[in-house]
């Protein structure tokens, strides 16, 4: 029962995190619950999928089909929050100075939240189907499901799903004018996390190999796979020893995020020129 | 058009896979009655390592290391391999991340 908690518990919480940041990204636009929920959904489905078809996943690309698979979802991931981040800052103002027609308003903003119900899905299918692995396992080895792996699995659901709500909550007590910038910036560090996530997935499969020695060594300070650690690790990609190459996709990231974002800023009003 | 590019880069990957796996030391580890056999590897230091694991217990694994930062599910009856990194002299850990018990150790002189 303690394993199962504690399998549940570490997966819904990192999963969480992500989830109640882009619930507080998106708070007070029409139809983001549907839209966070059926992310959730799809997650689930996905991860269900993924843990069916480990075994295959496995035997591709030479071995490496979980790395090659992990790494491309993440970047997918990646390209979503850069792509919502840069249409924020080109629509954000735009649409609150200027009460655009309301129907384009939705359209537009329903793009966004697709974007960010995909995120959604995939941090949900990369820690759900871990769960999914496990728990079938456990029931697997057995004999069948037992009420103490229920309940274990239970109270992890119900404990993730509270660190899933106080980061929510804790980001919506932020000012609304603040809170664009900080979603925006939490936002940048997520994505740049995640990428740094997907190039060690290449490093572990062998594919990405120039670069690959440790910068640095703060495990002494926080380890990361500690629970402090697992969260930073999640939402602003801290990893205690990183390989160059990590550290260089990280900031070309931001960097990139931050150029797109000045580069699609919305111009600042002109006025007709009248000689 | 985009098809042949994603076959030609999956082929790309493939091609990188195994190359790299002809010039990194290669270890073997076998998952048994939730015990690792060997339950210590040695490599040397300062060279890539590929460590294959092979999953002969009754449930799925999930072969992970926090020390030499690799994670990866190894389904009952198969075998899998994760590269790391070149290392400095020591002492790492793996382990079995849905089996806590079942520990290992890399040692590198």
């Amino acid at each position: 029962m303690l394993a199962a908690l504690l399998i549940v518990f570490r997966e819904v919480f990192e999963a969480g995190l992500i989830v109640g940041i882009i619930m507080a990204v998106t708070a007070g636009v029409l139809g983001r619950g549907l839209w966070v929920s059926a992310g959730v959904a799809a997650g689930v489905i996905g991860a269900c999928l993924v843990a069916l078809f480990t075994g295959g996943l496995s035997q591709l690309f030479g071995g490496s089909g979980q790395e090659v698979f992990n790494a491309g979802i993440l970047s997918f991931a990646v390209i979503m929050l850069t792509w919502h981040n840069v249409w924020m800052a080109r629509h954000g103002r735009e649409l609150a100075a200027e009460l655009k027609a309301a129907g384009e308003a939705v359209v537009a903003g329903s793009k966004s939240l697709a974007a960010l119900a995909v995120v959604v899905a995939i941090a949900v299918l990369r820690e759900g189907s871990e769960v999914v692995l496990f728990l079938y396992g456990v029931a697997a080895a057995q004999g069948g499901a037992s009420w103490g792996m229920a309940l274990g699995g239970c109270i992890g659901l119900v404990l993730g799903s509270l660190v899933c709500l106080a980061t929510y909550l804790g980001l919506v007590t932020i000012p609304a004018r603040y809170l664009f910038g900080v979603t925006s910036t939490l936002i940048a560090f997520l994505a740049a996390g995640l990428a740094a996530q997907a190039i060690a997935f290449l490093q572990q499969a062998a594919i990405v190999t120039t670069l690959d020695q440790t910068v640095w060594d703060t495990s002494w300070l926080l380890s990361d796979s500690s629970l402090l650690g697992r969260a930073l690790h999640t939402l602003i990609g801290y990893v205690d020893q990183p390989t160059a190459m990590q550290l260089i996709v990280y900031a070309a990231t931001l960097a990139t995020i931050v150029v797109l974002m000045k580069l699609f800023s919305a111009p600042p009003r002109h006025r007709p020129q009248t000689a | 058009m985009g098809f042949a590019a994603a076959l030609l880069a999956a082929a790309t990957i493939c091609c990188a896979a195994t190359a790299r796996a002809d010039d990194a030391v290669s270890l073997s580890v076998t998952l048994k009655d939730h015990q690792f056999e060997p339950a210590e590897l040695h490599a040397p230091a300062g060279k890539p390592i590929a460590i294959h694991v092979k999953n002969l217990n009754t449930i799925v694994s999930e072969f992970e290391s926090t020390d030499l930062h690799f994670e990866k599910i190894v389904p009952v009856g198969t075998e899998a391999v994760v590269y790391v990194r070149p290392l400095q002299p020591g002492r790492y850990n793996f382990y079995d991340d849905f089996h806590h018990a079942t520990q290992g150790y890399l040692v590198v002189p």
